[in-house]
């Protein structure tokens, strides 16, 4: 095997560069107080990542790829999940693999100093392992980064879109953020899920907390309305904000037959008088 | 051919769809209830469609064709019970029934109908 100068050098040396490898680490802001090290065991991770380099070789380097270095892959996983947690970015979590390459370096050329071809092939087979294994860490952070960015947004559709009952057959419909083909998709579908389980003949859609309202929402509130219709009850709009109201107009879109109302106070006024209810204060009932 | 019942209630005519409509099906229940209007002089129709859970173009127009007509011979309809996913699909396909009234339940559309052609009967009632 021509390439193993330098995984006999890791061997022999593991306590060494391990050594020198945590005093890097530390220079580069990893040790006490250090954020990304702060309540972790970056000292033991930095220990078992050595030594399961050091297993999963098999005559050279080990090759990140080979089925031989599924616990190394594994590890790294981890390594860049738990980095990725804790707000660390993808150059950190690339620092902390590729700064094993110094102390490593160092130690070929203590022992091959004089041997240029034997230097450079130990210091060849090294970097194209570190330099995988650093790529494989970026990859997996960016995959963890993902995997969190999409639970988050999955997790903000569901809280966005509450129906809540206002009174006997009025539902409201608070709609936070703004309305894409998917949201308005599952605001639909809850909303006509919930008129049938309550038998509601009002439901009153809320877009005070709807940024800005274009041509496309628009048109999602037009559907979402006229399948109300469909069902057999009513719709409102309310929360529709001055500035909203003047960018409907100029975009030309036409709300014609649909009820709105500027506030969600006045679509309960609305929705109550329908149904037949009338709101009046005590003090005044009892001096008439 | 199997063929949707279509009962008579008063002056109302009550059809009740409670099996997987196919398009020949549906052609018939217009011919049929087209019939019925004309026979009876029913004053309304409630079409209850809480059975049906899947519709397609040709249904969605189907209904909106029963309103159309009904309206011709003076019934005015109602669609009671649609199923959100119905409505979701109807809204998708383009389909919003203009014109057609709805209701969330049969005891609901009863008491459009009765309200609507109610009003009529309540002028003349008054001017008596």
């Amino acid at each position: 095997m021509a390439a193993n100068y330098a995984i006999d050098i890791l061997k022999s040396n593991e306590a060494d560069i391990l050594r020198d490898w945590l005093l890097d680490l530390q220079a580069g802001g990893w040790g006490e107080g250090g954020r990304f090290s702060q309540g972790s065991d970056w000292q033991g991770q930095a220990k078992e990542l050595l030594r399961l380099i050091v297993n999963s070789a098999r005559g050279g380097m080990p090759d990140i790829d080979s089925p031989d270095a599924a616990p190394l892959r594994e590890f790294l996983q981890d390594l860049s999940r738990s980095l990725a947690a804790r707000g660390a970015t993808s150059t950190q979590t690339a620092t902390f693999v590729f700064s094993l390459k110094k102390p490593i370096f160092t130690r070929l050329r203590q022992a091959y100093g004089d041997d240029a071809q034997k230097l450079a092939e130990g210091i060849w087979s090294t970097t194209e392992m570190i330099d995988k294994m650093g790529l494989y860490t970026v990859a997996s952070f960016q995959q963890s980064r993902e995997a969190i960015i999409a639970r988050q947004q999955e997790e903000m559709l569901e809280l966005s879109t509450p129906v809540v009952k206002l009174w006997e057959g009025v539902l409201a419909l608070p709609m936070i953020g703004t309305l894409d083909s998917s949201r308005t998709q599952i605001v639909m579908e809850s909303l006509l899920q919930r008129i049938v389980e309550t038998g509601s003949e009002t439901a009153i859609i809320d877009i005070t907390g709807v940024p800005t309202v274009d041509t496309l929402v628009a048109q999602h509130l037009l559907k979402t309305v006229t399948a109300i219709r469909l069902m057999g009850a009513d719709a409102i709009i309310s929360g529709i904000r001055p500035q909203i109201a003047q960018t409907i107009v100029h975009l030309g879109i036409d709300l014609q037959g649909i009820t709105t109302k500027a506030s969600l106070a006045d679509a309960l006024t609305l929705a109550m008088k329908r149904t037949g209810f009338a709101v009046t204060r005590s003090a005044a009932a009892t001096g008439g | 051919m199997e063929r949707i019942p279509i009962l008579r209630i008063g002056e109302f005519l009550l059809v009740t769809i409670q099996v997987d409509m196919h398009d020949q099906m549906a052609l018939a229940l217009q011919e049929d209830l087209t019939e019925r209007i004309d026979k009876t002089g029913a004053k309304g129709v409630l079409l209850d469609i809480s059975a049906l859970d899947m519709v397609d173009s040709f249904i969605g127009r189907m209904i909106s064709n029963i309103s159309s007509v009904s309206r011709i011979l003076s019934a005015s309809t109602v669609v009671v019970g649609m199923q959100p996913a119905v409505a979701i699909t109807l809204v998708e396909l383009g389909l919003n029934l203009p014109g057609v009234l709805t209701a969330l339940d049969a005891e609901r559309g009863m008491a459009l109908l009765r309200k609507n052609i109610g009003a009529g009967v309540d002028d003349a009632g008054d001017a008596q």
